[in-house]
């Protein structure tokens, strides 16, 4: 099966794209009940505007967070994606962008972040750090790979990441986005608290 | 009289070891007294303490203090070693430096050896319920797998005090009591330039106790190095302060190439220098771009990083990195410069020199910047000395303290630059130095750019590097201060210890001191005008 339509974001196509095999996966898998014509099509234009105006939560820790400052300076200019609202508070950013090395102080306090977002939320794993522990990876104080305490939806691998690394990465959360299903679940991934009761 | 014979003549058991740098080892009975007169003494007072190293050696555990006069700049390093390693105590020195408050919770955090005298003996980077102290060498590096409860923080303190019979006895010393209102600034707040969190307690908007929870970027850096090659070692300083990732590793260049007699070239010499200037332009253009922004104002924001990228654009053409650029190494530099780099540096500084008055026009005299600025966050010569907050901060209050003009290192003893100082102390001083010192850099670049001599990059180096036994010590001006490299090397191709002086945590310690009194709006504004970055002071 086909991804129903090849997104491309900007000027990039779809096959210039690496890991679409990932978004095609994903995409069968939620569409293996068939999809839905009225409300795949009210999904299509709530996505649209979801995937171009992210509102990213500011968790820079360390290095990689004055790359993202470049980001947002004249000549990167992430205004033109629609990211450059970033937000202080949890309750109101759509994604959680993660610069910098999650130390063990500070992975509890990412987690509570993370919990305090509303649904759907994202997380960007940016820079070596974040993924894997990166350059620290030996340490006694560092988490391994942030995706032990929160589900991660893109890595950007650099130490730092380059901005054209960015805004790669960034993309890819825009058209993963694009091709979920808003009214059909992810606005609702967490369990509600009863459900979870019943489960146990 | 020399230092080490006043030292003798206080202490007759002093030993006095020269392997690398001369270190006076006292008796940590004596050490009090060493500490005192050396701190009051007339012709050479020491009254800066640069830092201390918290060690583990064989004989037992123990600390390094370096110390210097802020009067002729004179240097001495004393070392002292701990009785007992289970029951680990020293005498505190923070009455005669301030700075030691901060730095001897650091050393308990790391090695456990308990401060008498200090008033607050809490862990300072790792969790309150961290078990054991991670920079022994006996230290299991699993003891503590990582820990999903979220953390509470005490609102008292222990102080140590020695009775007449001889033992020790705490008693508790109240942080913030029931009555006191509490602010928690951070870890993760957009204006603390990192991950800082402060506790401040207010009395209606006045601020009275700042308490600084550090360590939210604790890489446990230094306990790394010991595992690390030397030139492995080497990675790490860029990710420390990276806002002056060239000087971090210069210095540790520094301090390798001299423990191994290595002597680089001209060539080396002169490339270093002007990219150690170059990244404290681009250090305090962000400063400016950051300040401004945390005070409200956007446009000043886009100036600088305008004129930052440019230099971003000169590193990455030779290095290949922009922020952060891994271009020193041990005997020279990574690779030669871009062949267009002398001519790029030119046009940027010509640039930079006809906007800077935009700068200026639009930030410096503006009325909302200079009421918020100015006798604001008060820090005297004295507190910046005792406190140890060197850089900009302490040359605000004018302390002379620039390492570059003191103990000139690289070509800054030959090159013509102004040390910059103000005398009033407060952010609008701490702002304006650093303005100054950006043309000061652009002074200094034009000296050497058109005069870089031909020679040798990168002197061959043995691919494993061991050091000669004994203490080496480097220490450079950084975009914010004085950054120190500590290495205690037993002849093996790793450091048997690596410590960094951080130039951010006596920044950090001051901000109580700067803060107390005035109001909480200005708090980001003092905090700024510091300019500390924090992945340096937690390393
Ligand atoms: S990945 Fe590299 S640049 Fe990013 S935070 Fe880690 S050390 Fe710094």
């Amino acid at each position: 099966m086909e991804v129903k339509k090849k997104t491309a974001i900007r000027s990039m196509q779809y096959d210039e794209f690496k890991n679409n095999d990932y978004l095609e996966q994903m995409v069968r898998d939620l569409n293996r009940d068939g999809a839905g014509i009225i409300l795949g099509s009210v999904d299509d234009l709530i996505n649209w505007g979801r995937s171009n105006s992210l509102w990213s939560l500011t968790f820079g820790t360390s290095c990689c967070a004055i790359e993202f400052m470049a980001l947002g300076a004249a000549r990167y200019d992430m205004a033109r994606f629609g990211f450059e609202v970033t937000r202080n508070s949890p309750r109101q950013a759509d994604m959680i962008m993660v610069l910098g090395t999650i130390t063990h102080k500070m992975a509890p306090v990412l987690r509570r972040l993370y919990d305090q977002m509303a649904e759907p939320k994202y997380v960007v794993a940016v820079g070596g750090c974040t993924i894997s522990g990166g350059p620290f990876r030996k340490s006694y104080h560092v988490v391994n790979g942030i995706d032990q305490i929160v589900p991660v939806d893109v890595y950007i691998p650099g130490c730092p990441p380059r901005p054209e690394a960015f805004y790669y990465g960034m993309m890819q959360l825009q058209r993963k986005i694009k091709v979920q299903k808003f009214l059909g679940g992810v606005n609702r991934q967490e369990k509600k608290p009863k459900d979870m009761d019943s489960n146990d | 009289m020399t230092v080490i014979e006043k030292i003798q003549k206080i202490c007759p058991e002093a030993q006095v070891s020269t392997s690398g740098d001369t270190i006076v080892t006292v008796p940590s009975d004596s050490l009090a007294a060493v500490a005192e007169a050396l701190r009051n003494d007339d012709q050479e007072p020491m009254d800066y303490l640069r830092d201390i190293v918290g060690m583990d050696w064989s004989e037992g555990l123990g600390a390094l203090y370096y110390l210097e006069s802020s009067k002729t700049y004179g240097r001495v390093v004393l070392k002292t070693v701990a009785r007992d390693r289970d029951e680990a105590w020293l005498p505190s020195v923070c009455h005669w430096w301030r700075t030691a408050e901060i730095k001897e919770r650091e050393i308990y955090d790391f090695f456990g050896i308990r401060f008498i005298g200090n008033p607050d003996m809490r862990r300072i980077f790792l969790r309150e319920d961290w078990k054991g102290y991670p920079l022994r060498k006996d230290y299991d590096m699993d003891s503590n797998p990582l820990n999903m409860e979220n953390e509470e923080n005490a609102d008292d303190t222990v102080e140590y005090y020695l009775k007449p019979d001889g033992t020790v006895e705490g008693h508790r010393n109240i942080l913030f009591d029931q009555k006191d209102f509490v602010v928690n600034i951070g870890p993760q707040h957009p204006s603390t330039h990192g991950v800082l969190r402060m506790r401040t307690s207010l009395d209606g908007e006045t601020i009275s106790r700042i308490d600084p929870i550090l360590g939210y970027i604790h890489r446990g850096i230094e306990k790394m190095n010991e595992s690390l090659t030397y030139p492995q070692t080497l990675a790490l300083t860029d990710r420390l302060d990276y806002l002056s990732a060239h000087q971090n590793r210069h210095a540790l260049c520094m301090c390798i190439e001299q423990a191994m007699g290595l002597e680089v070239s001209r060539r080396v010499q002169y490339i270093r220098t002007i990219m150690d200037e170059l990244q404290r332009i681009d250090s305090h253009l962000l400063f400016y771009s950051c300040l401004v922004m945390d005070m409200g104002g956007l446009t000043p924001f886009f100036y600088g990083f305008r004129e930052r990228e440019m230099i971003l654009d000169i590193f990455e053409e030779t290095t290949g990195g922009r922020l952060i650029q891994n271009y020193n190494v041990i005997g020279g530099v990574q690779a030669d410069i871009h062949p267009t780099f002398q001519q790029k540096v030119k046009e940027f500084i010509k640039h930079l020199r006809s906007v800077i008055q935009d700068y200026h026009n639009i930030f410096t005299g503006n009325v909302i910047a200079t009421t918020r600025l100015k006798g604001v966050g008060i820090l005297t010569r004295e507190q910046a000395i005792s406190l140890g907050a060197t850089g900009g901060t302490g040359r605000a209050a004018g302390w002379a303290n620039d390492v570059r003009k003191h103990h000139p290192y690289a070509l800054y003893g030959e090159v013509d630059f102004k040390e910059v100082l103000y005398t009033e102390g407060d952010s609008f001083a701490r702002y304006m130095v650093r303005m100054d010192e950006i043309m000061e850099s652009c002074h200094i670049i034009e000296q050497l750019i058109d005069n870089i001599p031909e020679g040798e990059t990168r002197l061959k180096t043995k691919p494993i590097i061991k050091l000669p036994e004994g203490n080496f010590s480097a220490s450079v001006e950084t975009s914010r201060g004085e950054f120190g490299v500590m290495l205690e090397s037993h002849g093996d191709k790793t450091p048997y210890r690596l410590h960094y002086r951080s130039t951010g945590l006596p920044l950090v310690h001051a901000m109580d001191t700067a803060c107390r009194g005035n109001k909480i709006a200005d708090l980001i504004a003092i905090g700024g005008t510091m300019d500390f970055v924090i992945p340096d002071i937690d390393r």
